[in-house]
């Protein structure tokens, strides 16, 4: 199966050129100029540490996200999946607050909890999608929903906010820094490495892949693909529970606006790198990339007064189909 | 002659009962979906159970809406199946509402309007209105004193709607003539996430700031986060919207956010027991009762903290 995606691929004869690989870098390079264009500090290392480190939540979502639709899945769920996550840690860690002294048990046990919730609401997911029958689009478009609500339930409408005094210890894990590197960098950059390793160089991101690809044929293969599905939406729920760890010590908060729209963002990372949106196919290098435009995007409108306030959503979606369209269609026309 | 008086009485106690007996108020307000719902809604629920409570038979209907079409629904259940008296609405858009509420007019039922008003005044019997072009102002013209007139000030705004135009109106009004300059103002959707990352942005793109508005204390908390990261902290101050974190804080002496603006979300209880008061008291209640958004320092926040609200 991987013999035929390598085929294709290099049938776009544009002197060999893969631009798959190369599109989203292209896109992320041409962005990187307009925006050393229009600002002078844009290229400081502290906007661009900015643009790594808050690109960290996407794009660790958006590497399980990658996993999911390689194996011809989706997952809505995400964002409110993050959100709830956060929302129970916070409860549990302040609960906690009134049983022990020992901050740092706290903390660990936060995290514990955050890791399982997020891995146990994936499986949940992928049991569902293949033990129930049901599409993944319907039942991540019904987890969502529950999801999202409950957190609102749990914060009152409100927000749930996390004890002064945990807080301040749980803090350097998103404002920390490993000589010099912000830790939600390198932890995106650990999790992009694990993800490269585990979807090309193993026989279980073949399957992944080849379930994706025809699912009657992978069966055939003597492939489980039920358990291959579970098992992409459970490493899918490990990513968030990964984001949600991290964004907790950000804000020390969690509310019904938390992970709103992470989803399409993390869709969007993905296809932007190239990922096919039909399965069969993964990179997890350009989904980092789109990921990286993204939140580019972002930064560059906030620094400029060139475009109209109203008209950001506009910028997005322009800059997304093209660079779709440099990824697809300059290999294809040639 | 005295068993007549009697009677009268009688009916009187009677009828004043079966009114009692009969009273069913519909409350039509916005989801939680962000901090400030969130509170509107909790006041909501405050007000039906104290009010419930005090009066027998009364019977108030609390109904969330997500969207402008979801309210227009949910009035229509409203009257269909609840048979409703009174209707108290906090009218997600003022014009595509007006229609719909006007329909309930027609069934009979009492109409208060809270907040934003609807592009027929005509149709409600009672109004009561927040002040956005006031909490802009409120805010500019603390910013005006503060700064002794001049300064480089940045704005962040909320989610592309009416109340956002009408509180940066305020806010540009208040400003404007004075030395202070608008150097930008961004989007921040009501929402920390996206204030943290815009105040991180304006902090790189400016080298001096001397001052924040954000037009809720969401964004403010976002923003604090993004400067506090920086290290900036000393160079600027904020002014948010009315939160009880940030009541608190304010009452506490912060120098951070040493100011907040009040929009109260406990207005929706205003209106619900102006509504109850038109069944249940002597008094008339109706007219238009204008809500200030009265500045919060240090002096007067006490009177504004609420703990358990969670907005």
């Amino acid at each position: 199966m991987s013999e035929t995606t390598i085929q294709e691929t290099k049938r776009g004869p544009l002197s060999g050129l893969d631009w798959k690989l190369f599109g989203p870098i292209a896109a992320l390079v041409l962005l990187l100029i307009i925006g050393s264009l229009l600002n002078e500090n844009f290229l400081s290392a502290a906007n661009l540490l900015n643009i790594l480190t808050r690109s960290a939540f996407i794009g660790i979502i958006a590497i399980g996200a990658t996993f999911v639709i390689s194996s011809g899945g989706i997952d809505l769920s995400v964002g409110s999946m993050a959100a709830f996550t956060a929302g129970v840690m916070i409860m549990l860690m302040n609960w906690m607050m009134g049983v022990t002294d020992m901050i740092w048990l706290i903390v660990v046990l936060g995290v514990v909890a955050g890791a399982l919730i997020g891995t146990a609401a994936g499986w949940l997911n992928g049991i569902l999608i293949t033990r129930g029958g049901i599409e993944a689009f319907i039942v991540t478009l019904g987890t969502m929903g529950i999801y999202r609500s409950l957190v609102t339930y749990l914060a009152d409408g409100g927000t749930l906010s996390l004890d002064r005094d945990v807080r301040a210890l749980y803090r350097p894990v998103y404002y920390g820094d490993v000589f010099g590197l912000p830790i939600p960098v390198l932890l995106l950059a650990l999790a992009a490495i694990a993800g490269w390793i585990v979807l090309n160089n193993t026989a279980f991101g073949r399957h992944v892949q080849s379930v994706g690809a025809n699912e009657d044929v992978a069966r055939y293969s003597a492939i489980n693909t039920d358990r291959i599905k579970v098992y992409a939406f459970m490493i899918q729920g490990a990513c968030v529970a990964l984001a949600t760890i991290v964004y907790v010590p950000r804000l020390g908060s969690a509310s019904a606006t938390t992970g709103v729209l992470w989803e399409l963002e993390a869709i969007a990372a993905v296809i932007i790198g190239g990922t096919l949106l039909k399965g069969g196919y993964g990179r997890i290098g350009g989904t980092i990339a789109g990921a990286l435009i993204l939140t580019l995007i972002g930064n560059i409108l906030n620094l400029t007064d060139l475009i109209s306030n109203y008209l950001n959503g506009a910028v997005q979606g322009v800059i997304i189909i093209a660079a779709v369209f440099l990824q697809r269609g300059l290999g294809q026309k040639s | 002659m005295k068993r007549l008086f009697t009677t009268v009485a009688a009916i009187a106690i009677t009828s004043q009962a079966a009114l009692a007996e009969d009273v069913t108020i519909g409350v039509s307000i916005p989801a939680a979906t962000h901090g400030w719902a969130g509170g509107l809604n909790w006041h909501a629920n405050e007000a039906e159970r104290r009010l419930e409570a005090q009066h027998e038979g009364l019977d108030i209907i609390i109904s969330a809406a997500g969207s402008a079409t979801e309210q227009a629904n949910a009035l229509e259940d409203l009257v269909a199946v609840q048979g409703i008296d009174a209707l108290v609405i906090l009218p997600f858009e003022s014009d595509p509402l007006t229609d719909p509420v006007a329909q309930v007019a027609a069934s009979g039922a009492f109409i208060t309007v809270v907040d934003r008003g609807l592009a027929d005044p005509s149709i409600q019997n009672i109004y009561v209105a927040g002040d956005n072009i006031g909490f802009g102002r409120s805010a500019g013209e603390y910013m005006v004193d503060r700064l002794s007139g001049s300064g480089n000030v940045v704005a962040m705004r909320g989610i592309p709607t009416v109340i956002d135009d009408q509180r940066m109106q305020g806010f540009e009004e208040a400003i404007a003539g004075s030395g202070i300059e608008l150097m930008a103002a961004e989007h921040a959707n009501w929402s920390r996430d996206d204030a943290f990352e815009v105040m991180q942005d304006y902090l790189t793109r400016f080298p001096e700031i001397d001052a924040v508005w954000a037009a809720d204390d969401d964004m403010a908390q976002g923003a604090l986060e993004a400067i506090r990261e920086a290290g900036r902290e000393d160079e600027m101050f904020l002014v948010g919207g009315g939160a009880s974190a940030v009541i608190k804080g304010v009452a506490d002496g912060d120098t951070s956010i040493p100011a907040t603006v009040l929009y109260p979300p406990s207005m929706i209880a205003t209106a619900i027991d102006l509504t109850v008061a038109r069944f249940m008291s002597n008094g008339p209640v109706e007219g238009t009762f204008n809500l200030a958004s009265p500045l919060i320092t240090a002096d007067n926040a006490a009177a504004f903290y609420f703990p358990d609200s969670p907005y």
